[in-house]
C-alpha cells in the first residue's frame, strides 16, 4: 500500500496551531505517511511540531463557515488544534489524519520506516538477552536452570524462548505443568532475593476448574522452590470470588489440600475495561481546569484511579514482605499471568532489589517482567484516554504500573538512577514510538515480524551518553537497602508529570529542577577544583621538603 | 502545680494511631508543670507542650486498661493505654486543667525562660519594626500619612495605635466613619503599593442595616480613591458570601451600598465564616484520621468536608486583590464582619503576591506582625489559649499557611523560605511560648506586658534559620515586587500532609530532595572557602620558595599540614542540617509501618512505631 494514496493533499498553508498555555502560531502544515509536522513561518521564533500519527488517539473535525478546524488528542494526553482554512483541505487533511492514525497492519508503522540519525553505540536488542541475565543467577544459586523447551514458541506461545525454572524440573514435567495453566504459563523465575535466597514466580492460574483438577508437576514444581519446613505465599491478584467464579470458566486457585505449603492471599486489582474507563474518566477530569474543587475532587475520586495505584503498590509490598521479612517465597498470579501479575511482580522487584533502581536495571526489568513475559502491548497500548471504540483488550496496566515507579521514586526521590522524564519517556514510547521495542505482543510475535532485524531498539537510542544524561537522577545515590513506600491515602498522589503535564504551565518547576541540576554540578566542579589544589599543594610541600633534606 | 496529682506513671501503652491490629509500645508516662511526657523502652520520647493539647478523651475502659486519647492543636493524635483507671482518670483530670489555663499569666510564654538577658530580649522585640515596615512600602508620602488618632486605643480597641491613612481624612472623617463600622474597625491602610501607587484598604463591615448611610464613611472612602492618583475607581471587596452579608443587615450591619458611594466596585467573593472553617477542617480530620482508610472514602472526605473549597475560595480572593492593584492600579478596601479573620487573610495573601519581601524569612515575619497581630487577629480566641468559648475556635491562621504553602509548590523559587517554616510558625501560633501571639489585639498585648514579661519568637526563628531556608530561592527571578500569578484550578490545591500528618511519619516521603539540596548549598559554601584558603597557601609557598624564615612563621600560624591530610570539606559530609536525615529513615521504613496487610503482620512482631521528638519545640523548651 501507498501511503500516497491516503494523503490527497499533503500541504496546507496559513494553519493555525493552538494549544493550552501557548500563544497561537500560524504556519504550515504537512502530512507524511507517518508524521503531521508543523512548521511556523515566523523567521524570529521557528518552530516545528513533528506528531507521529500513531500518536493520535482520536481527532475530530468542525467547521466554522469555510474555517475548518481538526481537533487532535493524542495518546500521550496532549490535546492540540489546527485551523484549516478551506473547506476541500481540512476534509482531506482530516481523512487523512483518521486513515494514518488508525492503519491496522503492524508492518506499516513507523518503526518499520524509521532510520536513525544517531550512531549506534550498542544494539538495544542485544542489551539483555536471557542468558546473560541468567549468568547473573547462576553465580549466586545452582538451583535454576534455563529450560529452552519453549525456544520455537511451541509450549506456550506467550512466553519467551527460554525461561528458567527450578532445576528439579525436567522439561517433560514442564509440559505437564503446562497444560495445567492457562495459556501454558506455567511458573518460572520472576526473582531471586539474594538476600535470603527466598524466589518470587509468576505463571498463569491453574485449570482446576470446577472439579478440583490437580497436576503432581505443579505442586512439584512450586514446592521445589520451598525450603524445607518453609511454608510460601500465592498471592492471587483476584479477590476470592472473582477467583472462584473463574472455576467454573475451567480456571480456578490452588487448592490448600493440594498445596499445604502454601498459603493463598487475594488482592483485587482491577483489569481491562474497569482500568481503560478509569484512565478515560481521570484524563476528563484533569482536561476541565473549570471544574470548581468538588466537583474535581468528586470526578478525581470517581476515576479510581487512585485506588488501582494503591491497590498495585499494596500488593507489590505484600510480595515484596512475604520474601524479605517473613523469607517465604512467593508465587504471583492472577487469571492469564500478562498484566496485574507482571505489576505485582516488577514492583515487588523495584522496592526489594537495588538494581532495579538503575537505568539499566530498570530497562532490563521492564524487559523481562514486560516485553518477554508476555504483556500484550499492541493489544493494550493501542488506543489511550481517548479512545472512542469501546475494544476489550486496551487497558493502561503498563501506564498504571509507572505511576506506581513514579509513587516510590517521589517517596525515595534519591533512591533511584533514573528521574521522571525516564518513566514518562517509556509511557510515551509503548504507546507511540519510531522504535520496534513495543510492538507485537510477545516475544513469539516480535520474532515473526522479525522486529530485531527490521526495527531499531528503544534501548539502542536510550542507552547513548546524550540521552541518558537527560533521564538521570542528580541526586541518586545507590541505596542497597529494600524501600518500603507508603500507600496511605494520604501518602499518594496524582502523577502530575503525566495528566497534568499540559495542562498547567510548568515554567517555575521547570527552573526550580534547572537550578537544581545547576548547584549540584557547582558541587562537582568544587569538589574537582578543591581535590585539583590539594594535589598542587601537596606538590609544592614535597619540594620544599626535598630542598630542605636534600 | 496544683492541677497534678500524678507525676509518673509506668507501663503506660502508646498505641499506633493507624494500625488496625492495634500494634503498641509500652513506656512511662510523666506529666510535668508544661509538658506530658512519654519515654517508651527504647528512650525515645514524644514531649507534648499541654497547651497544644486541644481535647482530652477518656474511652471507656478495656481489658488491658483505660484508653486516654489526646488531641494535639499541631494534629498530633496519641493514644494511650494506662493501667489503672485511677491514674488515668488523675491525668485527665490535670490535662484538663493544665490545657486550659483560666488567665493568660498561666500561659507558657510567662514563665518560659531561654536564658535571655534583659537587652537580648528588648532587642528581640525589636527585631520587627512596623514603622520600618510602612517606610519600606513608601509612606508616609504626598497622599499618606500616620494617624495618631488611634494612639490611645480611644477610637478602635482592636487597632493598633499606629495607624496609616488617606492625607485627606481629617479626625472628624475617621470617627465619623470608625462609629459606622463594626467594633471601630475604620478603613485603614494595610499595603502599599509604590509603583501603582494603589493601597490595600482593610477594615470591617458597615453598619449600614437596611438604609443607613454616614456620609463620614462615604468621605472616608473617597478620600482612599483620591489618594490613589493612578485609577479613581476603587474596589470594595466583602470577603463573605453575599447572603451572609445580606443576613447582616437585619442585625444592623450589612455592606456598602453602591449608589451611596461614589466611584466604588464592590465585590462579594464568598468566603466562609470561622464557624464553617472549624467544622471543615474537623471533618477532614476525622476523615484523615480513619483507619485503613482507602482512597474512595479519603476523596470523597476531602470533597465532603469542603477544606480545599475553602482554601481555594481564599487564594481566588487574594487573587482578585492583586488583579485590581496589579492590572488596573486601583486602589481595594477589604473587609468581611468584623475585619479580624478573612480580612487578614486575604490582605496578607494580597501583599505576599504583589511584593516579593513578605517572601523573604524575615518579610514574612513583618507580614504576621502587620496584618495578623496588629491588626487584631484574635489569636487568643482562635487558637483558644483560654479556656473558653469553643466556637471561638477557628483555623484561619492555619488556613492562611495552607495558602502560602500551595504558593511554594507552584513557585518552588519565590520564597526564601521552606515548609518547615511555615510548620513551626504553625507549632508556636499555638504553643503560648512565645508572646508575639498571645491575647487578642495589641491593646492586650499591652496590658499583659508581653515585651516586658515575655520573649519574641522571630529572633528564636532567625537564629535557626538555615533550617527555615528554602535552598531553590532565586530572588533574581523575582526582583522587588514581581507579581505572582498562581493558576488556581482545582487540581493544584493538595492535601497538606506535611500539615495534618506532621507527626505521622510514615506518611510522608523517605527522602527530601529540598533536604539534599540545602545540604549540597552548604557544601558548596565551605568548598568555595577551603578553595581561597588552598589558593593562599600556593600562593605563598610559590612567593618564598627559599624564604625558610617566612616559612617557619606561616607554620606556627597555620599548624596545619597534618590537618590537611583530612580537608575539611570532609567534615561536612555529616551535614549540620538534618539532611543524614533520610538515610536514617530509611532504615526506620519498615513494612510494619506501612500496614500493607495486616494479616502478615500477625505474625511479623511488632515493630515499634516512629514516634519521636519533632520540630526541635521540645529541644527549645527544656
Amino acid at each position: 500500500m501507498e501511503f500516497a494514496e491516503l494523503i490527497k493533499t499533503p500541504r496546507a498553508d496559513n494553519v493555525v496551531l493552538h494549544r493550552p498555555f501557548h500563544a497561537a502560531v500560524e504556519g504550515t502544515l504537512c502530512l507524511t505517511g507517518h508524521h503531521l509536522i508543523f512548521s511556523s513561518r515566523s523567521r524570529d521564533n521557528a518552530e516545528e511540531l513533528w506528531l507521529l500519527h500513531s500518536n493520535i488517539d482520536s481527532s475530530e473535525k468542525r467547521f466554522v463557515g469555510s474555517l475548518g478546524t481538526i481537533t487532535i488528542k493524542c495518546k500521550d494526553l496532549r490535546i492540540i488544534q489546527l485551523d484549516i482554512p478551506g473547506m476541500e483541505e481540512c476534509l482531506n487533511i482530516a481523512s487523512s489524519i483518521e486513515a494514518l492514525s488508525t492503519l491496522d497492519s503492524v508492518t506499516l508503522m513507523y518503526p518499520f520506516f524509521y532510520r536513525p540519525m544517531f550512531e549506534l553505540e550498542e544494539d538495544g536488542w542485544c542489551s539483555f538477552l536471557p542468558d546473560k541475565e541468567f549468568e547473573l543467577l547462576s553465580s549466586v544459586t545452582d538451583e535454576w536452570r534455563l529450560s529452552c523447551i519453549n525456544k520455537d514458541f511451541s509450549v506456550c506461545p506467550s512466553y519467551p524462548a527460554v525461561v528458567v525454572v527450578p532445576k528439579s524440573i525436567n522439561d517433560e514435567e514442564l509440559r505437564r505443568v503446562a497444560v495445567f495453566r492457562q495459556g501454558s504459563r506455567f511458573p518460572v523465575l520472576s526473582y531471586y532475593h539474594r538476600k535470603n535466597g527466598m524466589v518470587m514466580m509468576r505463571s498463569s492460574q491453574p485449570l482446576t476448574g470446577t472439579n478440583g483438577r490437580r497436576c503432581k508437576e505443579d505442586e512439584k514444581l512450586i514446592n521445589a522452590t520451598l525450603r524445607p519446613g518453609k511454608r510460601g505465599f500465592i498471592i492471587d491478584t483476584r479477590s476470592l470470588n472473582v477467583a472462584q467464579q473463574a472455576r467454573a470458566r475451567g480456571g480456578g486457585f490452588e487448592q490448600e489440600v493440594h498445596y499445604p505449603q502454601w498459603r493463598r492471599i487475594h488482592k483485587g486489582i482491577e483489569r481491562f475495561n474497569i482500568l481503560q474507563e478509569s484512565l478515560i474518566k481521570l484524563v476528563e477530569a484533569c482536561n476541565d481546569q473549570s471544574h470548581n474543587m468538588d466537583r474535581w475532587l468528586s470526578k478525581l475520586e470517581a476515576s479510581n484511579w487512585l485506588t488501582h495505584v494503591k491497590e498495585i503498590l499494596t500488593t507489590a509490598c505484600l510480595a515484596a514482605q512475604c520474601i524479605d521479612r517473613e523469607g517465604a517465597s512467593v508465587l504471583v498470579h492472577g487469571s492469564e499471568g500478562t498484566d496485574s501479575t507482571l505489576q505485582v511482580t516488577s514492583l515487588a522487584q523495584i522496592i526489594l532489589d537495588p538494581r532495579c533502581r538503575t537505568i539499566r536495571g530498570f530497562e532490563s526489568l521492564v524487559v523481562r517482567e514486560w516485553l518477554q513475559a508476555g504483556h500484550p502491548f499492541q493489544q493494550r497500548c493501542a488506543q489511550s484516554a481517548y479512545s472512542n471504540s469501546k475494544q476489550k483488550w486496551e487497558a493502561p496496566v503498563f501506564l498504571l504500573f509507572l505511576d506506581c515507579v513514579w509513587q516510590i521514586l517521589r517517596q525515595f526521590p534519591c533512591s533511584f538512577e533514573f528521574n521522571e522524564q525516564f518513566l514518562i519517556m517509556l509511557f510515551e514510547h509503548a504507546y507511540a514510538s519510531q522504535f520496534g521495542t513495543f510492538l507485537g505482543n510477545n516475544e513469539n510475535e516480535r520474532a515473526k515480524l522479525k522486529l530485531p532485524q527490521k526495527t531499531m531498539s528503544l534501548w539502542s537510542w536510550v542507552n547513548r551518553t546524550e540521552e541518558m544524561n537527560r533521564f538521570k537522577n542528580p541526586i541518586y545515590e545507590a541505596n542497597s537497602l529494600v524501600i518500603w513506600p507508603a500507600v496511605a491515602p494520604q501518602s499518594l498522589q496524582l502523577w502530575a508529570g503525566v495528566f497534568l503535564r499540559w495542562n498547567r504551565p510548568s515554567k517555575y518547576l521547570d527552573e526550580a529542577q534547572e537550578e537544581m541540576v545547576r548547584i549540584i554540578k557547582y558541587n562537582k566542579e568544587l569538589q574537582d577544583k578543591v581535590k585539583v589544589l590539594r594535589r598542587h599543594l601537596a606538590e609544592l610541600e614535597e619540594d620544599e621538603g626535598m630542598r630542605e633534606n636534600p | 502545680m496544683e492541677h497534678i496529682r500524678t507525676t509518673k506513671v509506668e507501663q503506660v501503652k502508646l498505641l499506633d494511631r493507624f494500625s488496625t491490629s492495634n500494634k503498641s509500645v509500652t513506656g512511662t508516662l510523666y506529666l510535668t508543670a508544661t509538658h506530658l511526657l512519654f519515654i517508651d523502652s527504647s528512650q525515645r520520647e514524644t514531649w507534648i507542650l499541654h497547651h497544644h493539647i486541644a481535647a482530652v478523651e477518656k474511652l471507656p475502659l478495656t481489658t488491658s486498661g483505660c484508653p486516654l486519647v489526646i488531641q494535639c492543636k499541631n494534629f498530633r493524635v496519641v493514644h494511650f493505654v494506662v493501667p489503672r483507671e485511677r491514674d488515668c482518670h488523675d491525668i485527665y483530670n490535670s490535662l484538663l486543667q493544665l490545657s486550659k489555663p483560666a488567665k493568660y499569666e498561666e500561659l507558657y510564654a510567662f514563665s518560659y525562660n531561654p536564658k535571655q538577658n534583659e537587652s537580648e530580649q528588648v532587642k528581640g522585640w525589636q527585631l520587627i519594626d512596623l514603622a520600618e515596615e510602612y517606610k519600606r512600602m513608601g509612606v508616609p508620602n504626598a497622599y499618606w500619612q500616620l494617624s495618631d488618632a488611634n494612639r490611645d486605643y480611644k477610637i478602635c480597641e482592636t487597632y493598633p495605635r499606629e495607624l496609616y491613612v488617606p492625607r485627606t481624612a481629617s479626625k472628624p472623617i475617621i470617627v465619623g466613619s470608625s462609629k459606622f463600622r463594626s467594633k471601630g474597625r475604620f478603613p485603614v491602610l494595610s499595603y502599599y503599593h509604590k509603583n501603582k501607587e494603589a493601597a490595600i484598604c482593610r477594615c470591617s463591615q458597615p453598619l449600614s442595616g437596611f438604609s443607613a448611610r454616614c456620609l463620614e464613611d462615604e468621605h472616608m472612602l473617597q478620600a482612599i480613591s483620591k489618594a490613589n492618583p493612578s485609577n479613581r475607581y476603587m474596589y470594595v471587596m466583602d470577603t463573605r458570601p453575599k447572603l451572609n452579608a445580606m443576613a447582616n443587615r437585619a442585625a444592623g450591619k450589612g455592606y456598602e451600598n453602591e449608589d451611596n458611594y461614589s466611584n466604588i466596585r464592590f465585590q462579594f467573593v464568598g468566603i466562609e465564616n470561622i464557624h464553617v472553617m472549624r467544622s471543615s477542617l474537623q471533618k477532614l480530620l476525622e476523615v484523615s484520621g480513619t483507619r485503613g482508610l482507602s482512597v474512595s472514602d479519603f476523596l470523597s472526605g476531602l470533597e465532603n468536608s469542603g477544606w480545599l473549597r475553602h482554601v481555594k475560595a481564599v487564594m481566588d480572593a487574594a487573587v482578585f486583590l492583586v488583579k485590581a492593584i496589579a492590572v488596573e492600579s486601583a486602589s481595594v478596601l477589604v473587609h468581611c464582619s468584623d475585619g479580624w479573620d478573612r480580612t487578614s487573610q486575604v490582605c496578607s495573601l494580597g501583599g505576599l503576591l504583589l511584593d516579593s519581601y513578605y517572601r523573604t524569612i524575615k518579610g514574612f515575619m513583618v507580614l504576621i506582625e502587620k496584618d495578623w497581630i496588629s491588626f487584631g487577629h484574635k489569636f487568643s480566641d482562635r487558637c483558644g489559649q483560654l479556656d473558653g468559648d469553643p466556637k471561638e475556635i477557628s483555623p484561619v491562621f492555619t488556613q492562611f499557611l495552607e495558602c502560602v504553602w500551595n504558593l511554594t509548590e507552584q513557585f518552588p523559587q519565590a520564597f526564601e523560605y521552606n515548609e518547615a517554616f511555615l510548620l513551626q510558625i504553625h507549632e508556636h501560633v499555638h504553643s503560648c511560648q512565645f508572646g508575639n501571639f498571645l491575647g487578642n489585639c495589641q491593646k492586650e498585648r499591652e496590658e499583659l506586658k508581653v515585651k516586658e514579661k515575655t520573649y519574641s519568637l522571630w529572633p528564636f526563628l532567625l537564629a535557626e534559620r538555615k533550617k527555615y531556608e528554602n535552598p531553590l530561592y532565586n530572588p533574581d527571578c523575582f526582583p522587588e515586587l514581581t507579581l505572582l500569578e498562581p493558576n488556581t484550578a482545582s487540581f493544584n490545591f493538595k492535601f497538606w500532609t506535611s500539615m495534618y500528618h506532621q507527626f505521622d511519619r510514615s506518611m510522608h516521603p523517605r527522602q527530601s530532595v529540598l533536604n539534599v539540596i540545602m545540604n549540597l548549598k552548604e557544601q558548596n559554601k565551605q568548598l568555595e572557602e577551603d578553595i581561597k584558603e588552598l589558593e593562599a597557601k600556593i600562593r605563598q609557598r610559590k612567593g618564598q620558595s627559599d624564604g625558610i624564615l617566612v616559612k617557619e612563621h606561616q607554620q606556627s600560624a597555620h599548624p596545619a599540614p597534618v590537618a590537611l591530610k583530612t580537608p575539611p570539606c570532609f567534615k561536612k559530609e555529616q551535614p549540620p542540617i538534618p539532611g543524614n536525615d533520610a538515610v536514617r529513615t530509611i532504615e526506620g521504613s519498615n513494612t510494619a509501618d506501612n500496614r500493607y496487610s495486616e494479616l502478615v503482620s500477625e505474625f511479623s512482631k511488632a515493630e515499634p512505631a516512629v514516634v519521636s521528638l519533632e520540630y526541635g519545640v521540645a529541644r527549645m523548651t527544656c
